[in-house]
């Protein structure tokens, strides 16, 4: 019968409906209302109703009440004047006897979006806030939210956010629920004001609604408590013994924000504590549950285990058997449990990993079966034992001459080799085989470079890359790079006894094109390669911090930040975990706990080292600058950049001092402490700050920064590419931090015989990830002898590779003549921020906890300066004393650096009175870096 | 929280829309832009659906899918993922429960209904009480009933209650419950027979029919409560229970449990939903009972034909009897003809589902049985081998295959005069195949 309404909608016209709504007849009226709204469902346009409509709004049948609620709130803001006449209804219905339409009417009155109406609706709602009956006051909570989001100005003016906290001490729990779901949202776009006031008051009451509460309640609270930071690691127990009851909740959504709120408050527990091994333990079970719910869930679940194994590999280590996919698993489900197969396979697995994964290569559907083949590679990598079976298994899958299969393997056998080189390479014969059918960009390059990597062992390498080479116009350029690199490298081993003339002279065009240098491209085209990392696609550490504290939210989904896919406001607030904070000795501040999230974890850089070294910078665009960068006049440039040099420069000198100021409390102590000391008396801790401290201190420092004119030391301009090497351009240059940022000041000096025009840089992948911040500023020609400055600001934004030495950065500049490739050494203090001031007892806390392997010893010979002198220094540089102590006439100064990429380096500074040697201890959980540090250390003493 | 709520038929038409928020609309054409987005991205996409959750223009879109009706929710924000799914299954419960199957048919017929049904069960996105239960209770289809005071106020206190599941005064003449432990026995085997995965996914279905508010406990042989028991009670016990209990690895229970009871005391108290529901779920991985073994031997004879030989062996009590036994062998897609004999049930080749499909009836306990199959092959170019799906398996045997007993189901009505005693209870143990595939 109804189906009818449905077809007859799409015809009946607008006339007709009117009349009917019109009708004295209870029935038709309501037949003309279901008709009305059938046609707004298959959206039909039927707004010309609205006065009908509206009219038959005051009715005692619910039903038809609920239907016109239904169009009011679909028309209301195309006829702003007309749903004013709704209005008297909204408010006689919000005084009625009955909750149930009471609550309809502040419902519904929320969804109406035009703002003359929201001035109405301010009186209803304050009283159904307070009304009798919770249901009402339930509805009334998500209502102020609603209210919240037309015109946010009003819930404030109004005192609403004061009604909705005290809700949240309501009888019933779920009007409890209701509020926190409503602050919470609210709050969103208010990052500042602490409108939760979660304290541990609050706290326990929603722990105890979390109790009794619905389902859906449960997950608002859960969700809320993951937004706050227990002030130790007692409290943070204390929650976690009350939310784990919720890890056998039916509701897959209610499990997953528990197990958000474990994972985060966890970070707060002592790793030797029974209760954190308890707490693992009890953290598997529940997510292999999940594993059994419906696909689509199963599908979140996964995404989410992907980052908890990530983060916490030891939880799920002895799970590998769930993720073995199932032959009726929709696809998103078996290609997400490949992930995490690959995640967790080690050597105690590893033969089932290899048997399921030979079993999935075999299916039918593409991608699965190319991710299976590549996760073969994988297990190789990681897992050096299983290397040769690993390889045993792809040549079967060649073997199959399926041809997508073999390209797979193909390239996954070249990452083998560059793993474990020298080991496999009977197999090349095999390969050798397969050359013809490869098709695929990534497939050829790899062929390529296996060809090329063992020439000297392939009988007929020449005439194999040369039956490469017969297709270069076509290649994609992955592949005419990886033929470069590869004819060269083949060319730089035997050009004197190459007896194939056309080989010998498209080496030399790849040569010419690559450089001039014979001896720099041999040692570009032969360096050594990096190492082939064991992890694949790790996410990066601090985005995984993120995700981990949006656990079961689609960001999670995503692996993606919320910023990345949410418009407005909302959610662009990071979230960080919590750092560890004993009880015993609680943090000062509250937000100390935020301000060095992550700390206690410090995850060591997450290097991928695929691709290759040289294939970046032969990849650099060769059009002009002018095509990416929009073209902005000379003088405006130029006027922008001065200005911004300048208050560069402004910001460099003050800033030290300025910040210095505001910490004065903790920086004072040296001075303090110095001094009781200097008289013998009391024994001066670490941890203890003399009561007097405080106000010597800010004196001390004031002093300090304003004597510390010099910011941030400067090495002196190198020349990095000489005019021999470069058609006449000559390059030099420096590096220096100013105001924050990263500069890369270059002099380029015209030495040619013609002008220059068209300047543009790049940088091969980085330890550090460095990049320009924008394009080379060379606006007008460089003439000849001419030399300019210029001042590149640069981010650490860029694509990550580890480099030998660490802070080695490549570097390629292009202008109208050719394209120039040169390397230079930053000093790491480059990349010291400004904000590496740790607190102290972070520090205490920190330095315990990094093992004393990860300890080195440096000694820094015939130096004169004095421990503060020295601690000024150093800070110009944003290396912070945290604190100082004199044990027997020696001054030991205790220090925190972090990097830019969220490392921190803890140094022991040992300065002795008798002797000119300074002594330094570094501790890092990258303790790659120390050898660095050291080096700047040195550098910035001398300087 | 969830912008808007669309169902769709499989043709990509909108049967149903309601929009919660403005963001989902922003802009011209307004909501009607998301409607198309998914019908033009997923309904209509040719490829096999990559995810249920999917982005366009920076609006996320959930679906589920029953039958041919597409389910999807539409947001702008940060959601919480699993919420939303959590949230359509259960929305699909609730119109299961109110008028049957999800179907184009149904919906159009009750679209006055599932309206009111949104508009109760999310309130601006977020979900609110969804209990049938609760929502039967006000949300009827008898247009307005003329409630009295009390009853409006019982409505609204059961609806936002603690026991939001159930409504107080129901009464009985025969206090009766009915117990289902309801398994699915899973499992993924190699061809030689070793046991790569098996697991045993089990359901406790209850039905109720208790007067006033009851207060259950549910006991079953786990095997921490009865180490527990054993440990202060007599040790010759212990032995013997020991060996019946159960290892469960997991489980989860519906709202009704009290969880941090059962956190702290391993003890599984509540007071029911009327009618039916579920209890508990739970998973266990050790000492399972696989019921049936199946031994295939495939050979390839020459390029084209292929001998296919399935023995299955039950094995359980000779006195139990398994029932609607189907084992379904995959062939090639270039089968051209089959020849099948069989010593028990039928067998049939299905050539629109490229496989032969084994029934049996009946079957007891320690027997065995077995099938061959010739399969002739279409000579074909196609360099890519067959891909050998494995052998699966369909059957209900009258036993929990993880060995779960029920122990007791004790009920507690302090109000009204009826005791544990007076209740009627059944328990009834099906075990099913779930996954249960061997590798050939």
């Amino acid at each position: 019968e109804t189906n009818k309404l449905y077809c007859t909608s799409v015809k009946c016209c607008i006339f007709e409906l009117k009349a009917e709504l019109n009708s004295d007849k209870k029935e038709k009226k309501k037949e003309a209302v279901k008709k009305v709204i059938a046609s707004m469902t298959v959206g039909k346009d039927v707004s010309a109703l609205f006065p009908d409509v509206v009219n038959c709004m005051q009715t005692d049948n619910l039903e038809l009440k609920k239907l016109v609620y239904l169009y009011l709130m679909n028309y209301a803001k195309s006829q702003p004047d007309m749903a004013i006449m709704a209005v008297n209804t909204f408010v006689k219905d919000c005084e009625d006897p009955n909750p149930l339409i009471r609550a309809l009417a502040v419902r519904t009155m929320g969804c109406i979006r035009v703002d003359k109406i929201t001035e109405y609706l301010c009186e209803p709602l304050r009283k159904c806030l307070k009304d009798e009956d919770p249901y009402v006051r339930k509805t009334a909570a998500v209502c102020v939210a609603k209210l919240h989001d037309i015109n946010a100005q009003l819930v404030e003016d109004q005192g609403f956010l004061d009604t909705l906290k005290d809700l949240i001490s309501d009888s019933n729990p779920m009007v409890v629920a209701n509020a926190v779901a409503a602050l919470s949202e609210i709050s969103e776009s208010h990052p500042n004001c602490n409108l939760l006031d979660l304290n541990p008051q609050s706290i326990n009451k929603l722990l105890t609604a979390l109790n009794e509460c619905t389902e859906w309640g449960q997950i608002f609270i859960l969700d809320c408590l993951a937004n706050y930071t227990p002030r130790d690691d007692r409290e943070s127990q204390s929650i976690c013994e009350r939310v784990t009851p919720r890890l056998s909740h039916a509701n897959s959504a209610v499990v997953l924000s528990a197990v958000k709120v474990l994972m985060k408050f966890m970070e707060m527990l002592p790793k030797d504590l029974d209760y954190y091994g308890t707490l693992l333990k009890k953290l598997a079970p529940p997510l292999v549950t999940l594993l059994s719910a419906e696909p689509e869930l199963q599908y979140v679940a996964l995404r989410n285990i992907n980052l908890i194994v990530q983060k916490r590999p030891e939880i799920l280590k002895h799970e590998m058997k769930v993720f073995f996919v199932k032959y009726n698993d929709p696809i998103y489900v078996k290609l997400e449990k490949l992930d995490i197969m690959i995640r967790l396979a080690s050597q105690a697995n590893i033969a089932q990993v290899l048997a399921e994964l030979k079993e999935y290569a075999t299916e039918v559907d593409v991608d699965f079966v190319r991710k299976a083949v590549r996760a073969i590679g994988r297990c190789a990598i990681k897992v050096e034992q299983s290397a040769e079976r690993c390889v045993s298994t792809l040549l079967d899958l060649i073997q199959t001459k399926v041809n997508y299969v073999v390209q797979e393997a193909i390239v996954v056998i070249k990452d083998i080799f560059r793993k474990y080189p020298n080991k496999y390479e009977s197999v090349i014969a095999t390969l050798c085989e397969n050359l013809d059918s490869l098709d695929e960009p990534e497939a050829r390059a790899a062929m390529i470079w296996i060809v090329g990597e063992y020439a000297e062992r392939i009988d007929n390498a020449d005439e194999l890359l040369e039956s490469f080479l017969e297709g270069f116009h076509d290649e994609s350029t992955q592949v005419t790079t990886q033929q470069n690199t590869q004819v060269l490298h083949k060319h730089t081993q035997n050009t004197p006894d190459s007896d194939n003339p056309d080989l010998r002279d498209r080496g030399y065009i790849y040569w010419r094109l690559l450089s001039t240098d014979p001896v720099a491209a041999k040692e570009v085209v032969l360096a050594e390669k990096p190492l082939i990392s064991e992890e694949t696609d790790l996410i990066e550490p601090t985005l995984l911090e993120e995700l981990i504290c949006h656990i079961g939210s689609l960001a999670s989904v995503y692996h993606k930040p919320p910023n990345a896919f949410v418009e407005g406001s909302r959610g662009v607030q990071h979230k960080r975990l919590p750092a560890r904070t004993a009880s015993g000795e609680s943090a000062e501040s509250p937000d100390a706990g935020q301000s060095v999230g992550g700390v206690s974890d410090a995850p060591p850089a997450v290097i991928p080292s695929q691709g290759d070294l040289l294939g970046d910078l032969l990849n650099l665009d060769l059009a002009p600058p002018s095509a990416s960068v929009p073209v902005v006049p000379a003088s405006m440039q130029m006027g922008v950049d001065l200005l911004g040099g300048g208050l560069d420069s402004l910001v460099g000198l003050h800033r030290p001092s300025g910040s210095q100021y505001l910490s004065g409390d903790i920086g004072g102590s040296p001075i303090a402490v110095g001094l009781a000391g200097g008289t013998g008396g009391m024994p001066a801790g670490l941890g203890g700050t003399p009561a007097m401290g405080g106000g010597l201190g800010d004196l001390f420092d004031l002093g300090g920064g304003v004597g510390m004119a010099t910011g941030s030391y400067v090495p002196p301009k190198a020349v990095w590419l000489p005019a021999m090497k470069a058609k006449g351009l000559e390059i030099s240059g420096t590096f220096a931090r100013r105001g924050g940022g990263i500069h890369m000041d270059l002099s380029l000096t015209n030495n040619a015989m013609s002008i220059m025009t068209d300047f543009a840089i790049q940088f091969n992948r980085n330890s550090f990830g460095l990049a320009p911040a924008g394009p080379l500023q060379v606006l007008t020609p460089l003439a000849q002898n001419q030399t300019i400055d210029v001042s590149l600001p640069l981010n650490t934004n860029g694509p990550i590779m580890k480099m030998e030495p660490l802070n080695n950065l490549q570097v390629a500049v292009k202008n109208n003549i050719d394209v120039f490739y040169f390397s230079c050494q930053y000093p790491i203090s480059l990349l010291f921020v400004e904000d590496g001031k740790m607190d102290r007892q972070v520090f205490l806390a920190t330095w315990k906890d990094i093992p004393s392997e990860n300890e080195t010893q440096y000694q820094i010979k015939d130096f004169h300066l004095n421990s503060d002198a020295a601690s000024t220094k150093l800070q110009g540089s944003n290396v912070f004393t945290v604190a100082k102590r004199t044990v027997d006439a020696q001054d030991l100064l205790y220090q925190s650096i972090k990097l830019t990429n969220g490392i921190w380096a803890l140094a022991e500074l040992r300065i002795q009175s008798i002797t000119p040697n300074y002594m330094l201890a570094l501790k890092c959980r990258a303790p790659e870096v120390s050898q660095y540090i050291c080096q700047c250390y040195e550098l910035l003493l001398r300087n | 929280m969830i912008g808007g709520l669309f169902i769709y038929n499989h043709k990509g038409e909108v049967l149903i829309s309601r929009v919660y928020r403005d963001d989902i609309g922003k802009g011209r054409g307004g909501w009607r832009n998301a409607v198309d987005a998914f019908r033009v991205n997923v309904i209509h996409a040719r490829q096999q659906v990559r995810s249920p959750v999917t982005n366009i223009a920076r609006t996320s879109f959930f679906h589920v899918k029953r039958s041919n009706i597409w389910l999807a929710a539409v947001t702008k924000q940060n959601v919480n993922a699993a919420m939303v799914f959590e949230f359509l299954y259960k929305m699909c419960d609730v119109m299961t429960a109110y008028f049957g199957k999800i179907s184009e048919e149904n919906i159009k017929n009750n679209f006055v209904l599932i309206y009111e049904l949104l508009d109760e069960i999310l309130d601006f996105g977020y979900p609110q009480n969804s209990e049938t239960g609760a929502l039967k209770t006000f949300i009827t289809q008898q247009g307005i009933k003329s409630q009295t005071k009390e009853e409006q106020s019982q409505i609204t206190s059961q609806v936002t209650g603690q026991i939001g599941w159930r409504r107080e005064g129901i009464k009985y003449r025969r206090n009766e419950l009915f117990l289902d432990v309801l398994e699915s026995v899973n499992l993924l085997m190699s061809p030689q027979g070793q046991v790569l995965s098996a697991h045993v996914s089990g359901r406790v279905v209850m039905k109720s029919y208790l007067s006033g508010m009851p207060e259950c406990k549910f006991g079953m042989n786990d095997k921490i409560v009865i180490d527990k028991q054993g440990k202060a009670g007599a040790s010759d016990e212990a032995g013997k229970s020991g060996k019946q209990s159960i290892a469960i690895d997991d489980c989860t229970f519906h709202q009704c449990v009290r969880l941090s009871k059962f956190d702290s005391e391993r003890s599984i108290s509540f007071i029911p939903p009327d009618g039916e529901y579920e209890l508990m779920r739970y998973r266990t991985t050790k000492d399972i009972i696989l019921p049936f073994r199946v031994i295939p031997l495939v050979r390839e004879v020459g390029r084209t034909k292929l001998e296919v030989k399935v023995v299955i062996k039950s094995n359980f009590k000779p006195s139990l009897l398994a029932q609607k036994i189907e084992v379904r062998i995959p062939t090639p897609l270039n089968t051209s003809g089959v020849q099948v004999i069989c010593m028990k049930g039928k067998a049939k080749y299905k050539a629109s589902e490229n496989a032969i499909v084994w029934k049996i009836k009946r079957m007891a306990g320690m027997k065995e049985s077995q099938i061959s199959a010739e399969i002739e092959l279409l000579p074909t170019n196609d360099k890519k081998k067959w891909a050998r799906p494995p052998i699966s398996m369909n059957f209900e045997v009258p036993f929990a295959p993880s060995g779960l007993k029920v122990r007791y189901l004790k009920v507690f009505e302090s109000k009204l005069n009826y005791s544990d005693h007076d209740v009627i209870k059944w328990v009834r143990y099906i075990g099913r195949s779930g996954i249960y595939e061997t590798r050939c």
